[in-house]
């Protein structure tokens, strides 16, 4: 479980995160929703322990995050970035294993490529192959194996799908859906993508401007949202990805979802 | 693996320079120290260095020559630090430079002045090599300049003198005044470039000394001192009184020459080496046989190329000591210092100030700034090339971690590696390109900067480029500069040979540099078979 309580963050005076309390239940998929700048990644990185909240407590599992305990916290946490973050002079393999050295667990965790090649549907021949030589949907899902090698309690991705091309983002969140649901890890995804959080989040957090706006199911947010910006954000969404139906879909939309809304 | 190709090579290279410093350097043990005759950067000084040098050896004195160190002021710095025990001045410099804070009149004694310094004087070697103000006779003609003082009529003239005249009290600034010479366009050189200047008349007058082969040679006039600012010049020998009390050849060799070069005689000797292309030492020898000294058990006999091709092998291996062990030193200090300075950014803007001042320092000023710690010879020219190659190594290093992009470091972070380990795994094998090419900077920069190391001794491809330049001669100055290129672009080879060994081919391949060749072998299957499968393959294998 995680829990931030009473969390704030700035940044240069520029306040990020005010006054935020949220609960990310164990074993489930948690998704904090919002535009870009609205602190979710922060959120992210402060769980991480790779910031500290200005004022307010961050807890994992129980345990409150302080300087001398991150770290070993984070052992428990898998974590993917947007861009994958792998490192270029390494292997897929050296990448994969590379925390596991670390930790001194290696033959440990060799055990686990194989089968979490396969739940990633990937092929072992890609472990000799460099980070540059991965496709962008690959690169994903070898930092996504990395995360999970040490078999963490905990994964948190940040944006995973946000660099992807539409074909490979669909394939990846499937996948992603299903590795979910088999693994049942606690799993806090953020994005700023209305579909992806409606197909991965069982519980969807939406962030407007460093405060929690609303959560709940997507169908709480979808069609009992009282929130105007719930209903512009979901709106806007919708007709970008369907630029056709831009005039009618909204309108129609918040016709049924029982928002005003004038002719 | 336990046998890494990286550590044997480096091991390689630390006791291939080592070999090289040890089997090269000169410091012999000191209970029998040879006296040691050191010469300033000119062909008379040297020709006087080699005089003493060779009748002390006839007269069975163990002595050696430091050819060529450098100008006046890292002499003296060194006949006071007791590197050096003896070499050939004169009275006009002593007073006006030397001693220039002591206020000497030109009657003063200097001997007994000098003698306050733990430093004797011998009488005058029997000529005065004064300045004189030189033109070639056409354009002085031409000009209808004869004296000094006619040349304050034409203030358009471009001048040219050697460095050491421009600075030097009672040299330019002197003349300038006492003549009130208005010229304007006045530019310092080396003095064997000055007749070449003069001869293509990019300058119209210079400073020679009356004893220059030269004058003849060029048809260059010297005009006429009418306000006699230029005092005497007796040649004399310097030498530390201690050294004459520790070896007793000492003295008589230096009372032998007293009175025994007369200035024809001078001149003589410097056009066999300037304009003959003669050795010194065989100059030298030559006219101690004249005084009826045989000392013809020195090789002057061989030619002077000859001499250098017999020396290649010691001075390339002092060449590649100057090179490559401050070159391991700056890697052993600079990458640390690097990795310190991105590590906290204040000890870093403070640590690379402090490196970047003291690049600015010119090579030269440094060099002689160390003689008084560290004498002549190698020490001061490693630890000069040390400091100088510091700064590319260090700063590379810093630029390198620095520019690890910051969402990888934070993945290392989120692994929950230590910051050691990031450095160790990440950060280094990221930034070893920047860290390289920082080694490869510093490298070649030695390759050219050992050769000024050759002005305080240091050996190496410099002292023949030094005696090609003193001899005005271009074949010996090839055979160093050769030899040093030749150096320097085998430097940037084996940089080329030793970056995919070092730059992790990931690295280079995702920045579209890298050879197919080298790309490391790589297990693909995880270790995990059934004992089934293992038979299978072992029948496999012995059919």
């Amino acid at each position: 479980m995680l829990k931030a309580t009473r969390v704030s963050k700035g940044f240069a005076g520029k306040s990020v995160l005010t006054d935020l309390t949220l609960v990310c239940a164990t074993g489930q998929t948690t998704v904090l929703l919002g535009q870009s700048g609205c602190g979710k990644s922060t959120l992210l990185r402060l769980f991480m322990g790779l910031l500290w909240p200005d004022s307010g407590a961050i807890e994992i599992a129980g345990t409150l995050v302080t300087e001398t305990n991150a770290r070993s916290l984070r052992r428990d946490i898998g974590y993917v970035t947007q861009d994958g973050g792998l490192f270029p002079h390494l292997t897929v393999r050296d990448n994969i294993l590379l925390a596991a050295r670390y930790f001194k667990v290696e033959p440990a965790a060799q055990c686990q490529i194989q089968p979490l090649f396969a739940m990633t549907k990937l092929s072992p021949e890609l472990l000799g192959r460099f980070p540059c030589e991965l496709s962008g949907g690959q690169r994903q899902r070898v930092s996504l194996i990395r995360a999970l090698i040490l078999d963490p309690s905990i994964v948190l991705l940040d944006e995973p799908m946000g660099a992807l091309d539409p074909m490979i983002h669909r394939e990846l969140q499937e996948d992603l859906k299903i590795i979910f649901s088999t693994l049942r890890k606690t799993v806090v995804l953020v994005t700023h993508d209305v579909s992806e959080a409606a197909f991965l989040g069982e519980k969807i957090i939406m962030l407007n401007q460093g405060a929690i706006v609303q959560e709940g199911s997507f169908a709480d947010l979808s069609q009992k949202s009282k929130e105007p910006f719930v209903v512009a954000f979901l709106a806007a969404q919708r007709s970008v990805a369907w630029p056709n139906e831009q005039a009618t879909v909204p309108a129609k939309k918040a016709v049924e979802h029982g928002a005003r809304h004038d002719h | 693996m336990i046998t890494n190709p990286k550590v044997v090579l480096l091991s390689l290279l630390v006791g291939g320079s080592l070999t090289a410093v040890s089997a090269t350097d000169p410091s012999h043990d000191k209970h029998d120290k040879p006296l040691v005759v050191a010469s300033k950067n000119f062909t008379e000084a040297v020709i006087l260095g080699e005089v003493l040098t060779q009748l002390l050896m006839a007269e069975g004195s163990a002595a050696v020559h430091r050819v060529s160190l450098g100008g006046t002021p890292l002499l003296w710095k060194a006949l006071l630090a007791g590197d050096i025990d003896a070499y050939g001045d004169y009275t006009g410099t002593i007073i006006g430079e030397i001693l220039a804070k002591e206020h000497l009149g030109q009657g003063a004694d200097l001997a007994a002045v000098l003698a306050a310094y733990g430093v004797g004087m011998t009488r005058s070697l029997g000529f005065n090599n004064t300045y004189i103000v030189g033109m070639r006779a056409d354009r002085a003609a031409a000009l209808g300049v004869h004296r000094i003082s006619d040349l304050a009529k034409h203030p358009e003239l471009p001048l040219g003198f050697c460095s050491e005249f421009i600075d030097r009290s009672d040299g330019w600034p002197m003349l300038r005044d006492r003549y009130s010479l208005p010229q304007s366009k006045v530019v310092g050189m080396e003095h064997q470039i000055t007749y070449r200047a003069l001869a293509s008349g990019d300058i119209a007058a210079t400073n020679l000394y009356s004893t220059d082969a030269e004058i003849k040679a060029y048809n260059i006039i010297g005009l006429e001192d009418d306000r006699h600012v230029f005092g005497d010049y007796q040649a004399v020998y310097l030498y530390r009184l201690d050294a004459a009390k520790r070896s007793p050849g000492l003295l008589p060799a230096l009372r032998h020459l007293e009175d025994r070069i007369r200035e024809p005689t001078m001149v003589a000797m410097n056009a066999a080496v300037r304009l003959d292309h003669l050795s010194e030492a065989k100059v030298a020898a030559e006219f101690l046989k004249s005084i009826g000294i045989k000392a013809d058990h020195i090789n002057t006999h061989r030619d002077r190329y000859q001499q250098i091709i017999a020396r290649l092998g010691a001075d390339t291996r002092r060449h590649l000591a100057l090179v490559f062990l401050p070159l391991l030193l700056n890697i052993a200090v600079g990458v640390p210092l690097g990795i310190a300075a991105a590590r906290w950014p204040n000890f870093g803007r403070l640590a690379l100030g402090a490196v970047g001042v003291a690049q600015t320092i010119p090579s030269l000023a440094m060099l002689v700034f160390l003689i008084p710690l560290l004498g002549v010879g190698y020490p001061p020219a490693l630890a000069g090339l040390f400091i100088y190659g510091l700064l590319p190594i260090m700063k590379n290093t810093y630029l390198g971690l620095d520019s690890v992009p910051l969402h990888l470091r934070e993945s290392a972070d989120a692994l929950g590696l230590s910051r050691l380990y990031r450095l160790r795994a990440l950060e280094l094998p990221l930034a070893s390109p920047m860290i390289l090419a920082g080694i490869k900077i510093t490298a070649v920069l030695n390759v050219g900067t050992a050769i000024i190391g050759a002005i305080i001794g240091a050996g190496g491809f410099g002292e023949t480029i030094l005696a090609g330049v003193r001899h005005d001669d271009m074949t010996l100055l090839l055979m160093g500069a050769v030899p040093a290129a030749i150096l320097a672009l085998l430097i940037q080879t084996g940089y080329g040979l030793l970056e995919p060994w070092i730059v992790p081919y990931g690295l280079r391949l995702s920045q579209g540099r890298a050879g197919r060749r080298y790309r490391p072998k790589v297990r693909i299957d995880p270790p995990s078979r059934s004992p089934i499968e293992q038979l299978g393959h072992r029948r496999y294998f012995h059919i």
